[in-house]
């Protein structure tokens, strides 16, 4: 009889403990890339302001587009920016628009595995271009082999490794991919699922990495972060200047302050192969979606706070989770946007 | 046993819901339809969901092979290819391996070897697909490339379903990884119709003189053929839906190719893969009828297995369990 008592008091506490617990809810989905940056962000914002709980599920950036269009979540999130169909049918749904602010920094790195060569390597554009629609073939090419003087590759066929599922990932070096070769662009163009021309795909990064470590001569691409974690090797790309750049945060941060100067206002771009000595050209921004005009005023003023926050604390915990941080000039300016949101 | 329809007479319904057979009739009646209605809540919704691809493509999105979502381009063929040829590969691998080792425990093995070893089975059969996915990643894979390839590729290179290059993973990988993932299946149902055969049949076969292996291939088996073939089904059916595995060991290729070393795709792959990001309304409906076309190829072969069954029972005998 005890116990029982024990057990109701215990269960009535904890009732009290949820109902007390009444913050605001506000609901996110999209981009899985961000997700562990989102989670901590939202994590810590509600210990800091217990008002407020984000609730971020990690469904992909079509999703996200999806759901935010569809009214189903406050906000979205995505790797690539929506296009001008995507605006226009959110535009009609709501008479009125949808914001896109940058948060953090991502990357994709050239990552292989060659029997007998165990350095970094630097690739062209034209290499990797070349290598991605097929028409490079063998790991001695001079398309690979010219910028790579001293080490010695093998006379073996290329196998390109890419991803079989639909990501931002995937988005970014294929976004890449059509901005330094024409033909790419006109053959495959850019998305986050394509018409690879050659290769064999991989779920996720861990997919992509699984099958180049398994297969010999291999080449694909994943995510910087992933590749840093996992102590997995990458190589240098060519970038618009003409150095080859190894992929680091700060290599990062640079390309995306090369595209600052001509930042739009609505903060859609593209930063693959950005000006600037140090910039790594295989980098992109990922967004949150925003609503122009909130019906409900609290929910407004709470992702009006969260992003306010986001850009100044917000910022000093990225690096620690290998995401490169956001320049200073973007920053600025997403700071007068926020003044958009009604 | 009675029949489960009305029964017309001077019991009153009151009196039949009283002793309980009427509540009963109506609970299960209740529980199998619901069976009914979600198959057919789940065709409705495939097919409601997959209008954009029916009117666009027509009937010629079973027949084309691209896949290319930029150009909103879409054709099934490579992905229903890829599901059969890997399905099939994955039955020949494991009928004859399954039916083998259930002839074993049930007619061979003493019982309490075979009572041991059906643990073991049961157990495989519960393994989650994604274990057997880095199985085939770790293991099938690099022994594809090193090993079955050029056992197979050498002698045989001049057949085109062994011909070209391997990378590991691709059709056949897929295939082997599949029989691994049916075989428990094939095994546990087909040893319990075996062990179901009644005593005198093996008795009258052993007192006509027969040996055992006559006894067991010339009388047992073709007693339980119905049963067998029924486990032989609900393996396909496994392998034609099987998901996890699969993707993580055919290469995700929308190609058609003769070769079984060839990297391909399967439909229940593809969808997993791509259904998340899929953005534009005509690329979700295209994995949508995706779906719909893997659940009509699913039924088909279903059906296909039951004409089989029928024909071929039809000089045969019935089974008793």
């Amino acid at each position: 009889m005890k116990r029982i008592a024990g057990i109701t008091i215990g269960v009535l506490a904890l009732c009290a403990i949820v109902l007390a617990d009444n913050a605001l809810l506000i609901n996110g989905a999209g981009a899985t890339f961000p997700y562990p940056i989102y989670s901590k962000w939202f994590d810590v914002y509600h210990t800091n302001n217990p008002n407020f709980q984000f609730n971020y599920q990690s469904v992909g950036s079509g999703a996200g587009i999806k759901q935010v269009t569809e009214g189903t979540v406050d906000f979205g999130a995505t790797d690539g920016p929506m296009n001008d169909d995507q605006l226009k049918a959110y535009q009609d749904k709501h008479g009125s628009g949808i914001l896109h602010f940058p948060t953090v920094l991502g990357a994709d790195v050239p990552t292989y595995n060659i029997q007998g060569v165990t350095g970094a390597l630097n690739f062209t554009p034209e290499a990797l271009a070349g290598i991605f629609l097929g028409k490079v073939t063998k790991w001695n090419d001079p398309a690979i082999a010219g910028p790579n003087k001293g080490v010695s590759l093998p006379a073996a066929d290329i196998v390109v490794v890419h991803r079989s599922d639909g990501s931002g990932t995937t988005y970014i070096w294929t976004d890449y991919l059509s901005k330094v070769s024409e033909e790419w662009k006109s053959k495959v163009s850019k998305g986050t699922s394509v018409n690879w021309p050659v290769g064999l795909g991989g779920k996720g990064n861990e997919g992509v990495t699984g099958l180049i470590k398994q297969t010999p001569n291999s080449i694909g691409y994943v995510e910087l972060i992933y590749a840093v974690q996992n102590n997995i090797p990458y190589g240098s790309v060519k970038n618009s200047s003409g150095g080859f750049v190894k992929a680091d945060l700060a290599s990062v941060t640079a390309a995306a302050a090369g595209a600052a100067k001509q930042m739009p206002d609505d903060f859609r771009v593209s930063i693959t192969n950005a000006p600037g000595k140090t910039a790594y050209p295989i980098s992109s921004f990922t967004w949150l979606l925003i609503p122009q005009k909130f019906q409900d005023a609290p929910k407004r003023d709470a992702i009006k706070g969260f992003l306010k926050w986001m850009l100044a604390d917000g910022q000093n915990s990225v690096e620690a989770l290998s995401y490169a941080k956001l320049p200073k000039e973007v920053v600025e300016k997403e700071k007068k946007a926020i003044n958009n949101i009604q | 046993m009675k029949s489960a329809g009305p029964v017309s007479g001077s019991r009153s319904f009151l009196a039949k819901l009283r002793n309980g057979d009427e509540i009963a009739r109506l609970v299960t009646l209740i529980f199998a339809t619901t069976v009914v209605l979600i198959t057919a809540g789940l065709v409705w919704e495939l097919w409601v969901n997959s209008a954009l691809p029916r009117q666009k493509f027509g009937f010629s999105f079973f027949v084309t092979s691209v896949w290319d979502p930029i150009m909103d381009q879409f054709g099934a063929l490579p992905f229903i290819y890829g599901t059969m040829v890997t399905s099939a590969v994955a039955l020949v691998i494991a009928v004859p391996l399954g039916i083998g080792a259930a002839i074993f425990l049930a007619e061979l093995a003493p019982p309490r070897v075979s009572d041991i070893l059906q643990f073991f089975i049961d157990l495989l059969a519960a393994v989650p697909s994604v274990i057997y996915g880095l199985l085939g990643v770790f293991i099938v894979v690099p022994l594809m490339r090193t090993v079955i390839y050029p056992a197979l590729n050498k002698p045989f290179g001049y057949l085109p379903i062994f011909k070209g290059p391997s990378y590991g993973v691709g059709f056949m990988t897929a295939g082997i990884v599949l029989a691994i993932m049916v075989i428990p299946y094939i095994i546990s149902v087909s040893r319990e119709v075996l062990l179901s055969v009644p005593r005198d049949q093996r008795e009258a076969a052993l007192a006509l003189g027969s040996t055992r292996w006559e006894s067991t291939w010339k009388v047992v088996v073709p007693f339980a053929k119905t049963g067998i073939m029924g486990s032989i089904f609900l393996a396909l059916a496994r392998a034609l839906g099987e998901t996890m595995a699969v993707t993580m060991v055919i290469g995700n290729t929308p190609k058609i190719a003769a070769s079984l070393f060839a990297p391909g795709y399967s439909i229940a792959a593809v969808i997993a893969n791509e259904f998340t990001e899929a953005t534009g309304d005509l690329y979700l409906q295209s994995l949508i009828a995706l779906g719909l076309v893997l659940f009509l190829l699913t039924f088909i072969l279903n059906g296909l297995a039951r004409l089989l069954i029928v024909v071929t029972t039809q000089k045969g005998s019935e089974v008793g369990g």
